[in-house]
């Protein structure tokens, strides 16, 4: 069942990819058949996601994988947001293609299958993995916005004749919009830490490279709202710093999975 | 009933004569319901660029030639310059001009306006209401499935463009205008409506202090002074930076010789635009929007043979309820005259009776029916209906 899910979600979600694709070349029908592509793709996948909690004892996406899983639901969830909207389509070409691959990476590693289960409570499982997924989710779509941000800002920067055929947020929303939503993901990605360190100080345990990579992550997101609120960043600097805070954010889920998740 | 439009517009008058054939609302609301005699109907449409009459009449050469007289006795040499046309033609021409397609610039918004005020107005029955309701949907549809009317046609227009696609929103955004002059005020009237507030109008006289100041708290800059030389430098910009904490300064130049440092644009988080800049925007969107009306001509003739199809029905449907009460007629009689016969059967039976015959009528008088609709909408449907109420005698009943 998980399997049939898997599929639709994602031919969907790339077919949402190719649509903005081609609604950036020309705006209209590819554009609102890509918005029903995610729409139609999150429910699959929220299905998908429902048929992994029913099936599997305890909490589904305490892996490596499972995680990713979950991770491309929040990010796409949050992309629905404002994704619908006609000025925002262009934002699902940053984040859409990002969710098809990720999936496929998830599926890769068994992350959207059912079975196996973690020997760590639920509650901590969804205290810790679903609030840092969560601040991951935003980062990634602030990222999305600040990347949406620097491309317009060039075309204004360049004068393009046609910077007014686009259809693209105004750049002092994108600004806003980003801001508004680090500031609401890393209080989520603190209380994920504060959560993961009580259980490593109880364990025994110590620091592995992804809580190091996750640490400098939370530094350098919390660096980027300092700045904006305190030392009066905006705009084009503070979207590379966004940028640089969503590589990392790339580098924990991706490239340092194997120790933590053992 | 015939559709009949009779007017001038741009393309055939210019402005010395379309402005003495150019009616205020009143006397629109007048003249329509002047030509509306009988079971006439009327609509006048007058704008800056077009002044048209729209008649549904039984008689429609009668009504364009009331429709002509009319125009010329507010304007006699205007005559020449009218455009006759009828049922069809007539509807594809509103349709068009409600979708901003026959307007001096394609795409325009103000004309779907200013079509659904000449019909409120107007003196309207089944004809000019159907077509004008239909025009607008075809207006609205144009406006929101294709990109034509997205973009600014001036240079003020495309300043305020800009400044929303840098800030969104201008409600509560401060423009500083530099220079008093009639340019200037244009592009600060296109920001004003759209909410932006115009904090300092800057002459020659204002100090550079003060100008200093506003610069650290505008969203905008309009420049169209007179000077020979620069007004305001890089330097004095980026002085300004300081205290605007990061927030985009969008500043347009539309003074030749230029007023502002061109290194200005160099700065981070500032915006500057020059009258060429302003103008080759202004070009491309033209250029767009003629890209955009051959999509929005497609949704125009879709929508406009939707309503001939109608139109063209109204000639056949008279003959085809004739038809159908004339075949019910017959069916009631001869039951009524084998009633002898039926009154043995029981209430079922003679239930059955009547659902056979109902049955055998419509099925006779289904493709009929179908046909005659058919050719009304290939234009032979008078002929056909003609032909219906020869052959099957109706109306007769009534002549004897």
């Amino acid at each position: 069942m998980a399997e049939l899910l898997f599929w639709p979600a994602l031919l969907l979600y790339g077919e949402a990819a190719v649509g903005y694709l081609g609604d950036a070349r020309r705006p209209g029908v590819a554009g609102r058949a890509a918005t029903w592509g995610v729409r139609l793709g999150w429910l699959a996948q929220t299905a998908l996601l429902a048929v992994q909690a029913a099936r599997r004892d305890g909490f589904p996406w305490g892996t490596w994988a499972g995680s990713l899983n979950l991770f491309v639901w929040l990010v796409v969830s949050a992309y629905l947001i404002w994704g619908c909207r006609t000025s925002y389509r262009l934002l699902g070409l940053t984040v859409m293609p990002l969710a098809a691959v990720l999936l496929v990476v998830a599926r890769a590693g068994g992350g959207t299958g059912v079975g196996g289960a973690r020997h760590y409570s639920n509650l901590f499982l969804v205290l810790h993995v679903g609030l840092v997924l969560v601040a991951f989710a935003g980062f990634t779509l602030a990222a999305g916005l600040s990347g949406l941000y620097l491309w317009q800002e060039r075309r204004l920067k360049q004068r393009a004749a046609t910077v007014l055929f686009q259809r693209v947020p105004a750049l002092a929303t994108l600004d806003a919009l980003a801001l508004r939503t680090v500031a609401w993901s890393l209080p989520a990605l603190t209380l994920g830490i504060v959560v993961g360190a009580v259980r490593l100080v109880h364990d025994g345990d110590s620091l592995d490279a992804l809580v190091v990579a996750t640490l400098v992550t939370w530094l350098v997101w919390a660096a980027y709202l300092a700045l904006r609120w305190a030392g009066g960043w905006a705009g084009r600097r503070a979207a590379y710093l966004a940028l640089a805070g969503f590589v990392l954010v790339i580098v924990v889920r991706l490239a340092l999975p194997a120790s933590h998740f053992a | 009933m015939r559709l009949v439009l009779v007017g001038t517009s741009h393309h055939h008058a210019p402005v010395e004569l379309r402005e003495r054939v150019a009616l205020e609302k009143d006397a629109a609301r007048k003249l329509a319901s002047r030509l509306a005699e009988g079971d006439r109907e009327a609509v006048c449409l007058s704008t800056c660029n077009r002044t048209e009459v729209y008649l549904a009449a039984e008689d429609g050469d009668a009504a364009e030639r009331d429709a002509v007289a009319a125009l010329a006795e507010l304007e006699p040499a205007v005559e020449p310059a009218l455009y006759r046309l009828r049922d069809q033609a007539a509807a594809l021409h509103l349709f068009r001009v409600a979708a901003g397609l026959d307007s001096l610039v394609p795409g325009e918004g103000e004309i779907l306006g200013q079509v659904r005020v000449a019909h409120e107005l107007g003196t309207t029955g089944a004809v000019l209401d159907r077509v004008f309701r239909q025009a607008l949907h075809a207006g609205r549809k144009v406006r929101a499935q294709t990109a034509i009317g997205e973009s600014p046609a001036s240079v003020s227009s495309a300043a305020a463009a800009l400044a929303a696609q840098v800030f969104g929103e201008l409600d509560g955004r401060r423009v500083l205008l530099l220079g008093a002059g009639e340019v200037g005020e244009q592009a600060a009237r296109s920001l004003s409506q759209r909410g932006a507030e115009i904090v300092l109008v800057a002459n020659s006289k204002t100090g550079r202090d003060e100008i200093e100041a506003a610069l650290g708290s505008v969203d905008v800059v309009v420049a169209a002074t007179s000077a020979p030389e620069l007004v305001l430098g890089a330097a004095t910009v980026e002085r300004a930076l300081g205290s605007r904490r990061g927030r985009q300064l969008l500043l347009i130049d539309l003074a030749v010789p230029r007023d502002l440092d061109p290194s200005i644009h160099q700065l981070d988080g500032c915006y500057l635009y020059d009258i060429d800049d302003l103008e080759t925007i202004v070009a491309d969107t033209l250029s767009g929007r003629r890209r955009e009306a051959e999509r929005a001509e497609a949704i125009v003739a879709t929508e406009a043979a939707k309503f001939h199809e109608w139109h063209a029905s109204l000639d056949v449907i008279p003959a085809i309820a004739s038809l159908r009460a004339r075949a019910e007629e017959i069916r009631e009689a001869e039951l009524r005259k084998a009633d002898a016969l039926l009154g043995r059967l029981d209430e079922s039976q003679r239930r059955a009776v009547e659902s056979i015959t109902a049955q055998i009528v419509n099925k006779l008088l289904h493709l009929p029916t179908v046909r005659m609709k058919q050719a009304a909408a290939a234009a032979d449907g008078v002929l056909y209906a003609e032909a219906v109420r020869h052959l099957f005698g109706l109306g007769e009943d009534e002549g004897r």
